[in-house]
């Protein structure tokens, strides 16, 4: 097993080459409660910050899914205060003034794209950004989909914009209020309303198992 | 961390057989064949790995042995530890968790007007709603129903499952998937409405909705920004998770006491009705399997619920999901969603032939490679000692078209990508990972906890849905189904419950009838977090 020097918080460890940045933190002692979720990448819980040695950059990943590299200077983001508007969504409509009046900040982004370089999904946030400033939904809704929420955009953003928190109400709007209807489901719905499938469903419910068996082995699967 | 010289050959004869294997479906099991393997391959067939609970309500009963560790557990507390009378929060209902089944429950026992407090272990929404990838079931389509649905859930639990509650569980299906699109929930279809839906193993219809492969996170960043859309009535409080429940002097639940997961303070709250919300178990590694669960899945809500008189349904089984990650290690047991056989990706062994259809019920699926690769030793071994057998990914575009794994596998291509896989042209590496609690607190339609009066509970925590096997698709649904319910009957109950003096007793009582079954243990519980630390001097 190859060791190799790690910092957290500027204090130096000394770690398996090959175990990803939570893993290591572990290795070194640490029992973690904030910066630490799902483990799997999905949460944005593990918001982590680096540097290596002898480059002036600072790189960006999410502490499950990234392994360590000698010489390198680790911090977590757990939290970061970023604002959320308040709204309900039942009471907007899916347009520019919305956004503009829950998130009036929206105006200021310039489009630097550090947002973009900050993020661990390789989401193209100034991209989405762009779109919400001219009031497409439906685009930004698509492009920022892959969002875990991290912060890490929010965190670094020039002009303090939640781009992820714009992104989730954008999704949101689209999901209740642009989305093309399913006409199947609405009929689907009534028909449980109004009990067509009740009685069908108390005779199977009263049938001996072996008789449901026989039922469930014979049942027509609906080709691939 | 891209495969191995060795894993390479072996990719080639993956390669070499695709041509013969497509359009050329694999037979499935017979009834007898697929018992057979389960009772051969399956873990939960494997003694070792159960023992015989002491105390408590399932006394005398089997149980996985981690399990049965916590359920024997110690409090955190005893009586005389709290001022009682000092009550820091009073509320309607208390919903203790905060992934699907929280949230779900937090929603509707504010829409039927009661006050909620919310207190979750970790952040809100942390929790293993967030990381399920596949889909959601519903019969919504026109060739589908849910009696259909109702058949293939009580076939895939083996006939196990409590027929109330799957009931419950289909015929609100369409329903919820309605009440999730309108809070903005955005799920796959075609340009005209029409819902895109596919195979799940088991299911006999194409009733598989999706968000790509982010559905969970897509629900569960939906409900969270819902719920914090009410301030005045939910008040969310996280890194606080019970460590007991209260009770009255009517031996009623009335609520719990919270931990300050970073300070360690005490916190009281008082609640008419409380709502168990806490999930899975992964975390406790069941006969040393990696998991696909979430950081805080380590059964306090079982373990809180017993302790008063709750009893549980089937805590002998578990489910391991066919297709945990093997490789690369870094990876190892993080769920490959079910949805990349959905859409058609074959299981092989090292010499890239089929063993088993691709797409049997996931307990059946999980005995056959483990048999792969335990008997029959035809499985893939991993430069750490790993084994495993291949899910030929590239498949898919193969079969729909060019572009489809990219478009309907987003989180899978970069999960894997990361570690310099491309799972659009290279097959990737799967074993069984432990997943999902199929059994749990036993409850009825309305989420309410039996025998146990004013305890609610929701989710991976209960058990019955689902029998001795869950297909996929429906711990989403059911995650919704009976949050919503239990929300509801929750805070109706919570308008007639009369709570008296709050008290600890129970706590004394608990480690009195351990004493007397003659129980020493170190172990306190909930263990609230596993522990990974290297012990360091």
């Amino acid at each position: 097993m190859r060791m190799v020097d790690i910092y957290i918080m500027g204090k130096r460890y000394e770690v398996p080459s090959n175990l990803t940045i939570i893993k290591a933190m572990e290795y070194a002692g640490y029992r973690l409660v904030r910066g630490v979720g799902c483990r799997a990448g999905f949460c944005g819980a593990c918001a982590t910050v680096y540097r290596t040695a002898g480059d002036y950059r600072l790189k960006i990943g999410l502490a499950c899914q990234t392994v360590i590299e000698p010489e390198m200077y680790i911090a977590q983001i757990p939290f970061f205060p970023v604002k959320r508007a308040d709204y309900r969504l039942d009471e907007l409509e899916p347009t520019f003034e919305a956004l503009v009046k829950l998130y009036p900040e929206l105006l200021r982004c310039l489009s630097c794209g550090v947002c973009t370089k900050s993020c661990p999904q390789d989401l193209d946030v100034k991209d989405y950004m762009a779109d919400a400033m001219k009031g497409n939904i439906a685009a930004v809704a698509q492009k920022s989909f892959d969002c875990i929420m991290c912060g890490l955009c929010a965190a670094r953003c020039p002009t303090e914009e939640p781009q992820y928190r714009i992104a989730l109400l954008c999704q949101r709007l689209y999901g209740k209020y642009l989305a093309p209807k399913s006409k199947h489901l609405e009929d689907r719905v009534k028909e449980v309303q109004s009990g067509k499938f009740d009685e069908e469903l108390k005779g199977l419910k009263g049938m001996d198992i072996e008789a449901l068996r026989e039922l469930y082995n014979r049942r027509e699967i609906e080709p691939e | 961390m891209s495969y191995t010289p060795e894993m390479r050959e072996s990719i080639k004869r993956v390669e070499a057989t695709r041509p013969a294997r497509l359009g050329k479906p694999f037979p499935r099991m017979g009834p007898e064949e697929r018992q057979d393997v389960l009772e051969k391959f399956h873990p939960d067939y494997r003694p070792e790995g159960f023992r015989e609970i002491r105390v408590g309500p399932n006394k005398g009963e089997k149980a996985m042995k981690e399990l049965v560790d916590i359920l024997e557990g110690r409090s955190h507390l005893t009586s005389n530890m709290l001022d009682l009378d000092r009550i820091d929060y009073d509320t309607d209902v208390l919903v203790i968790g905060g992934g699907g089944a929280g949230a779900s429950a937090a929603l509707l026992a504010k829409e039927n007007g009661a006050k909620v407090i919310l207190a979750t272990k970790l952040r809100f929404g942390d929790a293993n709603t967030m990381m399920a990838q596949g889909g959601i079931q519903a019969a919504d389509k026109p060739n589908d129903s849910p009696v259909i649905h109702f058949l293939d859930v009580m076939g895939g639990g083996g006939f196990t499952n409590d027929p109330d509650l799957v009931e419950a569980l289909v015929m609100d299906a369409p329903q919820v998937i309605q009440w999730l699109e309108g809070l903005g929930v955005m799920f796959d279809k075609e340009p005209d409405g029409t819902m895109f839906t596919i195979h799940g193993g088991g299911t006999s219809r194409k009733r598989m909705h999706a968000a790509r492969d982010y559905t969970g996170a897509a629900i569960m960043r939906t409900l969270r920004d819902e719920v914090l859309s009410y301030p005045e009535d939910i008040a969310v409080l996280e890194f606080a998770p019970a460590i007991e429940l209260l009770m009255d002097e009517g031996w009623q639940v009335a609520g719990a006491v919270l931990e300050n997961l970073e300070t360690g303070e005490h916190l009281v709250v008082r609640a008419k009705c409380t709502i168990i919300a806490t999930g899975d178990s992964g975390r406790l590694h069941y006969q040393g399997f990696a998991t696909t669960n979430h950081y805080g899945a380590t059964g306090d809500g079982v373990v809180l619920a017993y302790r008063v008189g709750a009893r549980l349904i089937h805590p002998d089984t578990y489910q391991y999901h066919p297709t945990g990650a093997a490789y690369p290690e870094q990876i190892v047991g993080q769920l490959v969603t079910e949805k990349v056989r959905g859409l058609g990706a074959q299981v092989l062994n090292v010499d890239g032939e089929q063993f088993v259809y691709h797409q049997e019920t996931r307990d059946v699926e999980s005995a056959a490679i483990i048999r792969e690769c335990n008997e029959r030793g035809k499985g893939v071994r991993t430069p750490s000692g790993m084994c495993g057998v291949w899910l030929d990914s590239p498949m898919i575009d193969i079969i729909h078209r060019p572009g489809t794994i990219q478009r309907e596998l987003p989180a899978m291509v970069r999960q894997f990508k990361r570690f310099g896989i491309d799972m659009t042209v290279e097959p990737i590496l799967v074993y069984p990972t432990a997943h999902y609690q199929n059994g749990g607190l036993a409850i009825g339609p309305d989420g309410s906890v039996k025998g146990v009066p004013n305890l609610y509970a929701v989710g991976a925590v209960t058990g019955g849905v689902h029998g001795r096997n869950r297909l996929m698709g429906n711990s989403l649904l059911e995650i919704i189904v009976f949050g919503r319910r239990a929300g509801r009957a929750a805070s109706l109950r919570s308008k007639e419950a009369k709570l008296g003096k709050l008290t600890l007793a129970h706590v004394d009582a608990w480690h009195r009838q351990l004493e007397g079954a003659g129980i020493e243990t170190n172990v306190v519980s909930p263990i609230l977090l596993p522990d990974y630390t290297r012990k360091v001097r």
